[in-house]
């Protein structure tokens, strides 16, 4: 490995004199490295390993919080089988994931690839980060604060409901967030709005990053914006693309800001997620031993999700490097 | 398909080039209508906080205020001390910027540099810990905290910050390092620097930019973290900016212009940042992407 920065000399001689030099470093200083990674480590260990071993042990268990916690095995896992509110937490997470990710990722991919190729270059560049700006703004704001606002805006007397007057279709008004039939349509428009710009930003820079040619060959060539879509925004911003499907998905999993913020679940669980399921049972319901099974369900969940992702990734870049 | 699209007629090709040229501006309209959509509530937000309550329940939220009313806006700000408020933020998200860099660049330097054995797992292991739910950590947390002493401080809050983002710093800065050029550690380590002058002397330099966009990194998202913070940070002498505000949600204090008055100024401090590190997080944001 140290060869090619040494060709400098004769060939023999720069084999023969650093060579010993890289080689003895690797092995004499690996102690001296793990040095650096105690502090890591023990911090690592006391805040995130034992506390998440300590969740799983007490997802075994019954415990108010106070005393000693009961040790029960599985009953904790088989009662949450049953429990009608679970199962509705996770089809909302369902829900969730179409308004975090599918949704603003196709929007973002389509949006990105406007912005770029059609705005930013037949207009000024300027005008198109103007109209990314404020498609982002809205990742800027505290996302409980933005739950807050929208919580205000869709209340019976909110703005929304102002502004459907206006606009004369008064006979829509609607208590959004109050009726179990709107509240998860209304929350998902909600993060849809939060999370659009995610994807636009990060596929905008991705598309930086595109050499220019491809697409003034492919224009020269007659190639239309959806051609010059499918054969070379699609596949150059892949990498991008994977990486911000397994981001939103995750955060998507564990939403719980705006939950709290916008419906406290409610109402009649019509827009419960797991984490807030597990947040309400831990600290309103002081069951800790039932609260810690759904977040280890929840966390087992996170991690299969996961690797899946990043498996089928690793496998897709060796099919288009292979044969 | 590329034979296909080099026959295309010449004519054909003109006539689309002018087809486009009207069509751009349809383009350019409905992209601009949605950006305006997306702004709408920072609009509301904008002319609901200056209205005095008569006018907000005489002329509803559409309405243009009739004076210039900062009532809300100044009860807000002295019922919940928002100094206090932005000073816990900024001292809790600014020590975990910091610290958890340091964190992350030394645990990276023993892995991406050290090379140490098992690094893979290792990355992979502070990975997964970055994308683990809060919720999975929080009970243990909340009950060491209260039975050391540390429940409702904000060194609690840094602390797990701390950890929580350098989980990411790390498995960032171990796969920049990875790529680090051999030869400057070698012609380090010919002069005879230790470990420690190569990290302070040759590596840290070298990464500056990228521990600039961490650092900010970090700052944002434990200045709009909620949960942990929500749980255990219970009183006005601790809270942050968003805590504050989510609890005071049904408060009889809060009615609309107060409640849109509190998340105007809660926002202030975050476009700021935005504004101020605007071009830094463009490039970042392409850097956390790439890997």
């Amino acid at each position: 490995m140290a060869v090619p920065d040494t060709v400098a000399g004769t060939p023999s001689a720069a084999t023969r004199t650093p060579a010993p030099a890289p080689r003895r470093r690797p092995g004499g200083r690996a102690a001296a490295y793990w040095l650096y990674l105690l502090p890591g480590a023990a911090l690592f260990i006391l805040v995130i390993g034992v506390p998440l071993v300590g969740t799983g042990y007490l997802s075994l268990t019954r415990w108010s919080g106070v005393g000693d916690p009961t040790f029960v095995g599985w009953d904790n896992y088989q009662r949450l089988l049953s429990d009608e509110v679970f199962w509705a937490s996770f089809r909302n997470t369902v829900a969730m994931i179409v308004a975090m990710v599918v949704v603003p990722t196709l929007l973002g991919l389509l949006l990105a690839s406007v912005l770029f190729d059609v705005i930013g270059r037949r207009f000024r560049p300027r005008t198109a980060a103007a109209l990314r700006a404020a498609f982002y703004l809205p990742q800027v704001l505290p996302v409980v604060v933005a739950g807050i606002v929208w919580g205000w805006i869709l209340r019976p007397d909110g703005a929304f409901n102002s502004l459907l007057d206006a606009v004369g279709l008064g006979a829509l008004r609607h208590d959004w967030l109050g009726d179990p039939d709107t509240a998860l349509p209304a929350v998902m428009a909600v993060m849809i709005w939060v999370q659009i710009g995610y994807p636009v930003v990060v596929f905008m820079a991705a598309l930086q990053r595109v050499d220019p040619e491809l697409y003034e060959a492919a224009e020269v060539d007659g190639a239309n914006w959806r051609h010059r879509f499918r054969a070379i925004t699609l596949p150059q911003i892949r990498p991008e693309t994977f990486v911000v499907a397994l981001t939103c998905t995750i955060a998507a999993l564990k939403v719980f800001g705006p939950i709290y913020a916008l419906t406290r679940g409610g109402p009649e669980n019509a827009t419960n997620v797991p984490s807030y399921f597990a947040y309400y049972t831990f600290f309103k319901k002081l069951q800790v031993g039932y609260g810690s099974a759904i977040s280890t369900v929840l966390t087992v969940i996170i991690v299969v999700v996961a690797v899946a992702f990043i498996a089928v990734q690793a496998r897709t870049e060796r099919r288009d490097r292979g044969f | 398909m590329a034979v296909t699209i080099t026959e295309v007629p010449l004519r054909r090709r003109v006539r689309d080039r002018h087809h486009r040229g009207v069509r751009r501006w349809v383009v350019l309209a409905l992209v601009t209508v949605g950006a305006l959509v997306m702004l709408v509530p920072f609009a509301f937000m904008l002319l609901n906080a200056f209205k005095s309550p008569g006018d907000y329940s005489s002329g509803g939220p559409l309405s243009w205020p009739t004076e210039f009313y900062t009532w809300g806006l100044r009860t807000y700000w002295s019922e919940v001390n928002f100094p206090l408020k932005l000073w816990n933020s900024a001292l809790i998200a600014g020590s975990v910027a910091v610290l958890g860099v340091v964190v992350s660049l030394l645990n990276a330097y023993a892995l991406g540099i050290g090379r140490v054995r098992g690094r893979l797992w290792i990355v992979g292991l502070f990975l997964l810990a970055n994308m683990l739910p809060q919720e999975a950590l929080i009970y243990p947390l909340y009950y060491v905290a209260k039975e050391i002493g540390l429940y409702n401080t904000r060194l609690s809050v840094i602390i797990i910050f701390t950890v929580i983002q350098s989980a990411f710093g790390t498995y960032l800065l171990a796969s920049v390092l990875g790529t680090f050029p051999r030869a400057l550690l070698e012609a380090a380590a010919l002069d005879g620097a230790g470990t420690w002058t190569v990290l302070w002397r040759v590596v840290f330099p070298h990464l500056r930019p990228t521990l600039a966009v961490l650092l900010i990194f970090f700052f944002i998202w434990t200045w709009n973290e909620f949960l942990i913070p929500l749980v255990m940070l219970i009183d006005n002498q601790t809270q942050t900016i968003p805590v504050a505000l989510a609890s005071l949600q049904g408060d009889r204090l809060m009615d609309a212009p107060t409640t849109n008055a509190g998340a105007l100024i809660s926002l202030v401090p975050a476009i700021l940042f935005f504004l101020i590190f605007q071009r830094t997080l463009a490039r970042g944001i392409t850097a956390g992407a790439e890997k």
